[in-house]
């Protein structure tokens, strides 16, 4: 029997390699090839202490900031072992032919958010890109031997669950229409939930969020969806949010609004020590801050005119290509207008420690999976907590007998249809509306009579299923009563560690969103 | 502006061609083709120019940022990525849009490359062992990584035929790596894939150098591994 893994990005890609590593077959099933996976625009680097840059860096301060980072909400010895194994991973990276610069002590690591010390490994803007590039050669080996078969164009439409326990997957080939049913535990790695906010991120329009709902609508758990990313420098280009990697402040660009005229530093005033890279979450709400005042221009401005020439070529050189190219100002020379912008999903499907998800033979990794970042991710660990998590999940896959024998066959009525443009832009718009930077309730609530009312018109399934997907989201930042994280709250504004240092967990029962909070199991010594 | 577009489109894998003319107004030049044909798509009431209602377009997006090679296209002749071309570019407003022609047509602009992923394959394009960092190797490296496998360049090789055993750039520009990357005792097998599918069938036109999206610099990969390869030219 074969193991199914849906998506290739860089979580799938890794369950299907520790999966063929130890001689198991899976099936690695994608809407499209991994070279397309929102993972080839990751940027700035992947976090590990690997302590090579002469300051004395430790496991145990990689994970100090990932949770300080993460506001607490994460847990604790998820985080733990993430980051006790990221040395080793990015050292694999390297091994696998990733180009990662050198110096006498090993790989080159730069400055990254919410973090004291040169922790990110890198190659120059590109890293997810040169990451995917290695993990494909890899994998391609055992296609080869036969331990991995691609589906390399289908789509995950439909699940088997019985008495919380899984049977297998329905996949749809694109090009045909044939549906296929897969018997065999699942990991999904299914990206984020760009699609809930579409042509507003930074994501790709493949993650259209289809896949989740459909999760959700049978009764698969999911946790800490109100937790939303805000990058704090994008750009907004034709049809989508461009990301200036953090990776520019990394290597010296400024943040600054005009006061009164005069170029005014403020995250270097305020945040002294961390300066340009606080945490996402803080920065981008300092510029909401900052913009609002009455002696600031609108704008905040990112400056790299001070960054050296050699850094440009070695580092940044695509950062600066993209700029050029898309928004016409050459970051060399000008500063550039950036604002906050939709760039990650904490939350998503729930998993515990050895990403196992409430259905027997269910697993979930990588972005889709709510699991390491807590409240707010860093920098840097989200390929990290791709790679790690698809290892993980894919050795608790392994060690596991939670399967459901199956006698199905194929189903040919399990097609949902897709969300038509116009109702995307429609349920993108009252999110966006509802859940910015720092919330109000009387949005949210607003945000929860309009998608109900867009639920009482006719609709398709998978229509419906969005529109589901979309209110639990709505509610579950309505009932945190707290501002923690990229979760901010202008009738909450402080954190409340005894009421919400606790998982919102929502799922359907007897077709009804039920929310729940669930504790953050204890750091073990 | 006003601007006519003209798309060959195909229902299905067995359907016949045919080409669809609509005018469309679009105000800013900095749109690209790939967002102006998210909304085509995204406009219910849209008609052609003979007045039927024009059926949504079936195209690949992913990144719209030239960073995952799927919205390959062939724009007004050339092979490019609608996410990289402008609006502004059109100077006389005429847009025509076709699906790639040297692989099989699946849906109006969708085309299966599939064979592209096989061709890899074909060439054993892993490595066996450790990779061999050097100075020079991490730059071969980084260069050849970032091909798209969009396919591009395989439409403008005079020398690639579908089905054909020269696999042109779009294996080469990846083999780069491996070959830059692969300790020397390590490296007979794909140098003899390298020097059937590449070496023996490339007529050096360099067509793939000046459409790569991805602006990787072909001449250089076809140098670097044409010297380890069939030159026994190894990295220092």
């Amino acid at each position: 029997m074969r193991f199914n893994i849906i998506g290739a990005g860089l979580a799938g890609l890794s369950a299907a390699l520790t999966l063929a590593q130890a001689g198991e077959k899976c099936n690695l099933i994608s809407y499209a090839p991994s070279e397309r996976a929102q993972s080839v625009m990751a940027e700035g680097g992947i976090n590990a202490a690997l302590d090579t840059m002469g300051e004395y860096d430790t496991v145990e301060e990689h994970y100090e900031d990932t949770m300080k980072g993460g506001v607490y909400l994460a847990d604790p010895n998820a985080v733990w072992e993430l980051c006790s194994h990221a040395p080793e991973i990015v050292r694999e990276l390297d091994r696998l032919g990733v180009p990662f610069s050198h110096n006498e002590k090993g790989i080159v690591e730069r400055s990254f958010g919410g973090q004291k010390k040169k922790r990110t490994a890198y190659v120059k803007s590109s890293t997810g890109k040169m990451l995917m590039t290695a993990m494909i050669d890899a994998v391609r080996k055992y296609e080869v031997q036969g331990l991995v078969t691609r589906y390399p164009r289908h789509q995950l439409i439909d699940i088997s669950i019985k008495d919380n326990m899984l049977s297998g997957v329905t996949i749809q080939d694109r090009f045909t229409s044939e549906p296929t049913f897969l018997h065999g535990k699942t990991i999904l790695a299914l990206g984020g939930m760009a699609g809930l906010f579409d042509g507003m991120t930074t994501g790709s329009a493949h993650n259209t969020s289809d896949a989740q709902a459909m999760l959700f609508e049978k009764g698969v758990e999911f946790a800490n969806l109100e937790f939303v990313q805000y990058h704090p420098t994008t750009i907004g280009i034709s049809g989508k949010r461009l990301l200036i990697s953090e990776a520019a402040r990394g290597e010296g660009g400024r943040l600054f609004v005009r006061r009164n005229g005069e170029p005014w530093y403020f995250m270097e005033e305020k945040y002294p020590e961390l300066k340009n890279l606080m945490p996402r979450d803080v920065v981008s709400a300092e510029m909401v801050n900052v913009t609002a005042r009455g002696d600031c221009e609108g704008q905040v401005y990112l400056d790299m005119t001070g960054i050296e020439k050699k850094v440009w070529q070695t580092r940044l050189s695509d950062l600066r290509d993209q700029c050029m190219h898309y928004v016409d100002i050459d970051p060399v020379r000008y500063p550039v207008p950036v604002a906050p912008g939709i760039h990650y999903f904490m939350g998503g499907v729930y998993v515990d420690e050895h990403h196992r998800t409430n259905i027997g033979g269910l697993y979930a990794a990588g972005e889709c999976a709510c699991q390491y970042h807590g409240a707010n991710r860093l920098g840097g660990n989200s390929l990290l907590g791709a790679i790690y998590g698809g290892k993980v999940a894919a050795e608790s896959a392994m060690n596991s007998t939670e399967l459901r024998e199956s006698n199905e066959s194929v189903k040919n009525d399990v097609y949902s249809g897709d969300v038509p443009p116009i109702l995307a832009k429609k349920i993108s718009t009252i999110l966006y509306r509802s859940l910015p930077i720092i919330r109000s309730e009387q949005d949210m609530l607003t945000a929860k009579t309009e998608l109900g009312s867009l639920l009482a018109n006719p609709h398709s399934i998978a229509e419906h299923r969005r529109i589901i997907l979309a209110l639990a989201m709505v509610e579950s930042a309505l009932n945190r009563k707290e501002s923690r994280g990229a979760h901010k709250r202008e009738d909450f504004p402080e954190r409340d560690d005894e009421h919400f240092r606790k998982l919102s967990i929502v799922q359907m029962q007897d077709g009804a969103i039920r929310h729940t909070l669930r504790e953050i199991p204890e750091r073990r010594s | 502006m006003i601007f006519h577009i003209e798309i060959l489109r195909q229902k299905n894998i067995a359907s016949d061609p045919y080409r669809q003319r609509m005018t469309v107004e679009a105000t800013d030049p900095k749109m690209t083709v790939a967002t102006l044909l998210k909304a085509l798509n995204a406009d219910p009431e849209l008609k052609d120019d003979s007045g039927n209602r024009v059926d949504e377009i079936k195209w690949e997006c992913s990144c719209l940022q030239k960073k995952c090679g799927a919205c390959a296209m062939r724009i007004n002749g050339k092979p490019r990525l609608a996410c990289d071309v402008k609006l502004g570019e059109f100077k006389k407003g005429e847009i025509v849009l076709e699906p790639l022609r040297k692989f099989p047509v699946i849906a109006d602009l969708i085309v299966d490359r599939s064979v592209m992923l096989d061709n890899l394959k074909a060439i054993t394009l892993w490595l066996e062992k450790e990779a061999n960092h050097t100075k020079k190797g991490e730059d071969i490296a980084y260069e050849a990584s970032r091909c798209l496998q969009c396919g591009c360049c395989l439409e403008v090789c005079p020398n690639y035929l579908s089905g054909d055993s020269f696999f042109s750039a779009a294996a080469f520009v990846p083999a780069a790596r491996i070959l830059s990357e692969l300790p020397k005792k390590e490296q007979a097998q794909i140098i003899g894939n390298y020097k059937s599918h590449v070496y023996q069938g490339c007529g050096k036109s360099l067509s793939c150098r000046d459409i790569c999206p991805a602006q990787i610099d072909i001449e250089q990969m076809l140098v670097n591994s044409n010297a380890v390869a069939v030159w026994k030219r190894y990295f220092k």
